[in-house]
């Protein structure tokens, strides 16, 4: 009879970008249940709504990640736009638009790294973080910060970006997939990063839907759902198809993010093409009444924002579903049945953001 | 292109039901949520199908208890702790009840 033991996972473990604590069940090396414990990092985020007026609370909101800052932010403006009944103007919704992909490139290439760090492959880690900081210069040249942007406002974004600053980034693009793509062959086809990916937590159609799962989760098992597709921003003016996988695996979720970064350069790349000019933003007057759902698609996945407002400067509520939050429930069914060794690649696979889930 | 959604409000003894109902529509958890009104709770069911959203209202009193849906749907553990924890809702039959230790904060729970 296979020896039962309990060993905790985590919440300071090397591989682990963030605090997540798993009590993991095991019968020998075979993983046969897994506990997680979070809240190590909650900042009450939501609950600062009551001390902040619904402007100074863009600046908390983007705090809620490092990493998707910008479209937290821009998503909490979008759902008060919505209850304002207020048209950003085309210019602001590309201007969002090529900032959001850039917020997918950066996400992708730092997920990579950290893929690369844990099954050992430290060059590939640096390489996948120094194609990263370029990204992060950009955001530099173009916001001024490289973590915090502070960029959007209700009613469009603050900075506008010139036609050379727009020319110069896609130039460096065409340099940078030619890197990221020798980069990226070694994810696809090495044998022994294919072997501890493929066929790896396998999470089928039915569990997707059953336990929520979004994002690359999502469309790594084969279901196309991409909430740009809803057409917010410019996204509905750009060209694009969602990408999926049928391998259910681990491999399939880090091909499904391989191949956005491609993507996310030729959204860029069309968006700099077609951008009109005029205003970035409309003066939004009075405060907010009403309540809204808004939707956007984050590098980890959908995130859904509900926001509340009371007819004074303070919102009622203001909620944050983030996609790791939904895609732990996934985490622990792969976990399930998994080998020891597996854990933390099948931890990272789900691309965890546990500062966004714990808010 | 702004996103259409549904608001429908419900009573709190449909949750179930509407949850079910759902769940064999091929829908999934979107997200729950809560908020304080006076003297109880309003709570937020998202329920998504493709791109199509729809969410359910449910009032209660301060002191009413809801059964957990986590049974239909796992990924509602997580949220029904959530709820319970921070603002106090009551909820019976959560599938893995953390006893309002899912966050490991000092301050004293659920938030007044």
């Amino acid at each position: 009879m296979a020896k039962r033991s309990v060993i905790p996972f985590g919440p300071q473990h090397p591989v682990l970008p963030e605090p997540i604590h798993l009590d993991l069940v095991l019968e020998d090396e075979k993983v046969v249940e897994a506990i997680p414990s979070v809240g190590f990092v909650h900042r009450g985020l939501e609950k600062l709504i009551e001390k902040k007026d619904f402007n100074e609370y863009q600046y908390v909101i983007e705090r809620t990640c490092g990493i998707c800052s910008f479209m937290h932010g821009m998503s909490y403006c979008e759902a008060l736009e919505r209850i304002f009944d207020a048209e950003v103007p085309a210019r602001g919704k590309y201007l969002r638009t090529i900032w959001a992909e850039m917020s997918r490139l950066h996400s992708h290439l730092l997920w990579l790294g950290l893929l690369a760090d844990a099954f050992g492959f430290e060059s590939l880690f640096m390489q996948s973080w120094r194609m990263r900081e370029k990204i992060l210069d950009m955001f530099e040249a173009s916001t001024g910060g490289r973590v915090i942007f502070s960029v959007n406002k209700v009613g469009g974004v603050l900075r506008d970006m010139d036609k050379d600053m727009l020319r110069s980034f896609v130039d460096a693009f065409d340099g940078m997939e030619k890197d990221i793509k020798a980069l990226t062959s070694t994810f696809l086809n090495d044998f022994t990063v294919g072997s501890r990916l493929r066929d790896v937590g396998i999470l089928t159609q039915k569990d997707v839907i059953s336990l929520g799962a979004v994002g690359p989760m999502m469309r790594a098992s084969g279901i196309a759902i991409d909430t740009r597709k809803l057409g917010y921003e410019a996204y509905g003016d750009l060209d694009f198809e969602i990408i999926t996988s049928e391998d259910c695996d681990c491999y399939a979720r880090c091909e499904v993010r391989i191949k956005e970064i491609f993507q996310s350069f030729d959204i860029i790349r069309q968006a700099v093409q077609k951008i009109p000019d005029g205003e970035i933003s409309v003066q939004v007057k009075g405060t907010p009444n009403g309540e809204a759902f808004n939707r956007v698609e984050q590098p980890r996945g959908e995130a859904i924002y509900y926001v509340r407002g009371n007819g004074s400067m303070y919102l009622e509520r203001v909620r944050v579903r983030t996609p790791t939050f939904t895609n732990l429930q996934a985490l622990i069914k792969t976990l399930q049945g998994c080998q020891y060794a597996d854990v933390p690649i099948l931890i990272l696979t789900i691309d965890p953001c546990i500062s966004c889930t714990e808010r | 292109m702004r996103e259409q959604y549904d608001m429908r409000e419900i009573g709190h003894g449909d949750i179930a039901l509407r949850t079910l109902e759902h769940k064999r529509g091929g829908y999934r958890l979107g997200q729950i949520c809560a908020l304080r009104t006076e003297g109880g709770y309003e709570l937020l069911y998202s329920f998504i199908k493709d791109y199509h959203m729809t969410n359910y209202k449910v009032k209660i009193d301060e002191d009413t208890e809801i059964a957990s849906i986590s049974d239909i749907f796992p990924s509602a553990m997580l949220y029904e702790n959530e709820m319970t924890e921070l603002f106090g809702v009551k909820i019976k039959y959560i599938n893995l009840d953390y006893h309002d230790k899912f966050f490991r904060i000092e301050q004293e729970t659920p938030f007044k």
